[in-house]
């Protein structure tokens, strides 16, 4: 059985609230890396269990695409979702919040608490829209960073993300290995290929030629690229899965049983579900952040220097890259060829490629080996960190 | 640490601060005890799912992936030592395997068991197929479908290009013997071979 049921209850870090930080201003700015500059950046973070002593048992959390800074617990008692990385992080769990702090935000660029297109630029007063400045994954990690500063975090133990959030942990390993104990890379790429670009091409296309798009200056016109964001949303979430997991969940069936009459609306279950998830997915996510984020990947390509990994090799950080068999996003050729370029500039590099029915998403579930194989390796470096302090003569 | 005895044997020839790959690897030891006593780093592969978090829990890099098909992932001369240890009569295609290594390493270190050995062809002459300490299967749910004669095995090593730097020769319980080379094949269960590429 690869998925079991979750009780929330027993392993859960149990409320919490999301924060919010200036982390830059007109004195200090955002400098991006691409040289242009966003004078003011608001980020929402969370955070669980508590720092030690030493300082060095901090975990940090990178989101993909549309999750935000709520990665564990509940806001309030009443929710009916957790946060949404609630199967890894907890007491207990592989992420573990007994032992670990463990930090979370929302990326720049995004819309659920932290500065993006959709905020107001402070030039005009209006909202950004598509004079946002484009983003790279560097960038992202010099946010995360600023976070650290501000609360007053040096090292982190472990760096780890799924998908989009295993590329910022992949760039922040190769960029500032002095920082990153470790670094966990999961279901990610290092360089998108024509299918990965095309499906992000087809998603932007979508939000941008849906007439309430406005040029991007929806949010003043008052309109609002609702059909586009939701198809956009819709064909995302196939490829989020395999077919044989669609299968598993939805097969044939009717969604309103053998008799109902047949048209062009939602006649199965499987489009009943993506019907939902795509307008579900309005509720919480602007189409401006839907464009600059997607970019961001296509644009990833942090081996073309060859000698990327050259400093992150001689630090020494272990790394953990980790493929799901049925995951067709970013299929396992991805992770493996973060592997290769790791390995072969001598990077400590461990890899494994996780039997799952679920496709792309299976780096969200509860799967036994998945979960064995982090827990495990966290445990190892956590061990490894306290040694090399006693090993360097005592606490410092 | 403990090491199994062909373990301690193979680490012998396994240079201090060497880039070692450990085909094979199980649940890491051989590595482990490399990188802690012996200043050697490198990379443990395995298949086996639970030896493969065990590995990964000791901390030693491990990259799972299959012997018999994926070794292209590591690049020529990438490690100072490749190691095979009993696990060459377990490949499909062990000459596919024995090439890889000789393309991946600057030496390469392989140890086997022996079919030459007089008992199991004294089993054999009494019709039926050799089990022993070494290969406790039966014929029909082993693992081991690749068992050589180190006459036969020595030929191989000269057609994938590998040259025999040093052969070391072991009793069934692991003692080192000097076996004269004409009865070598005759009186070792087990041997450990340091091969060095040719050219």
């Amino acid at each position: 059985m690869s998925q079991r049921p979750q009780s929330a209850e027993e392993s859960s870090v149990g409320i919490v609230e999301t924060q919010s930080v200036r982390l830059f201003d007109q004195d200090n700015p955002l400098v991006l890396a691409s040289g242009a500059v966003v004078p003011e950046v608001d980020v929402a973070y969370e955070t669980y269990g508590t720092l030690d002593e030493t300082g060095s048992n901090a975990i940090f959390i990178c989101h993909a695409l549309t999750g935000d800074a709520h990665a564990a617990g509940r806001h309030r008692s009443e929710d009916h979702r957790p946060g949404w990385w609630d199967t890894m992080i907890g007491p207990g769990k592989p992420i573990d919040t007994d032992r670990f702090f463990v930090i979370a935000d929302n990326l720049i660029g995004g819309c659920q608490g932290t500065t993006g297109p959709a905020s107001t630029n402070p030039a005009t007063g209006r909202p950004y829209g598509l004079d946002f400045p484009l983003l790279q994954i560097a960038d992202f990690v010099t946010v995360h960073r600023a976070l650290l500063d501000h609360l007053g975090v040096r090292r982190l133990l472990s760096v780890i993300g799924g998908s989009m959030g295993g590329m910022q942990a992949l760039q922040w390993a190769l960029s500032y290995p002095e920082q990153v104990g470790s670094a966990v890379i999961i279901a990610a790429s290092s360089r998108l290929n024509a299918q990965n670009i095309a499906f992000s091409a087809v998603a932007r296309e979508s939000i941008m030629r849906d007439p309430g798009f406005a040029g991007g200056r929806y949010l003043e016109t008052g309109t609002s690229p609702d059909t586009g964001l939701s198809i956009a949303r819709m064909m995302a979430h196939i490829t989020y899965q395999s077919g044989q997991g669609m299968d598993q969940k939805f097969g044939r069936r009717y969604q309103f049983g053998e008799d109902a009459t047949r048209g062009f609306g939602v006649d199965f279950a499987v489009e009943s579900y993506l019907d939902y998830q795509g307008r579900i997915f309005l509720s919480r996510f602007d189409a401006l952040s839907y464009l600059y984020l997607t970019r961001v990947m296509d644009y990833f390509d942090p081996f073309a220097e060859e000698d990327a990994a050259q400093a992150l090799a001689e630090a020494g950080s272990p790394c953990l890259v980790l493929s799901f068999d049925s995951d067709w996003r970013f299929d396992t050729t991805h992770s493996r060829a973060i592997v290769r370029a790791l390995e072969q500039q001598r990077v400590p590099v461990s890899f494994r490629e996780i039997r799952s029915p679920w496709g792309h998403d299976s780096f969200l579930l509860t799967i036994e080996d998945y979960h064995a194989t982090v827990a495990a390796f966290l445990r190892r470096v956590s061990v490894a960190a306290a040694q090399g302090r006693r090993d360097r003569g005592g606490v410092r | 640490m403990t090491l199994r005895p062909d373990q301690a044997m193979v680490s012998r020839f396994v240079p201090d601060g060497s880039r070692v790959l450990d085909l094979g690897c199980g649940r890491g030891s051989l590595m482990r005890y490399l990188m802690d006593r012996r200043g050697c780093t490198g990379t443990g592969v395995e298949i086996a799912p639970e030896a493969v978090v065990e590995t990964i829990s000791k901390g030693v890099p491990l990259i799972e992936l299959d012997i018999d098909r994926e070794l292209d992932e590591f690049g020529d001369k990438s490690y100072d030592v490749v190691v095979l240890s009993r696990v060459l009569q377990a490949t499909y295609k062990p000459r596919e395997v024995l090439s890889q290594m000789a393309r991946i390493g600057s030496r390469c270190i392989v140890s086997v068991p022996n079919m030459g050995y007089w008992r199991h062809r004294w089993v054999l002459m009494r019709g039926h197929m050799p089990m022993s300490k070494e290969l406790p299967h039966a014929w029909y749910d082993t693992p081991n479908i690749h068992l050589s004669t180190l006459a036969d095995l020595e030929e191989l090593f000269d057609v994938v290009g590998l040259d025999v730097w040093e052969r070391q020769l072991f009793t069934p319980d692991g003692r080192l013997r000097n076996y004269p080379d004409r009865v070598a094949n005759l009186m070792a269960a087990n041997a450990i071979y340091v091969l060095t590429p040719r050219g």
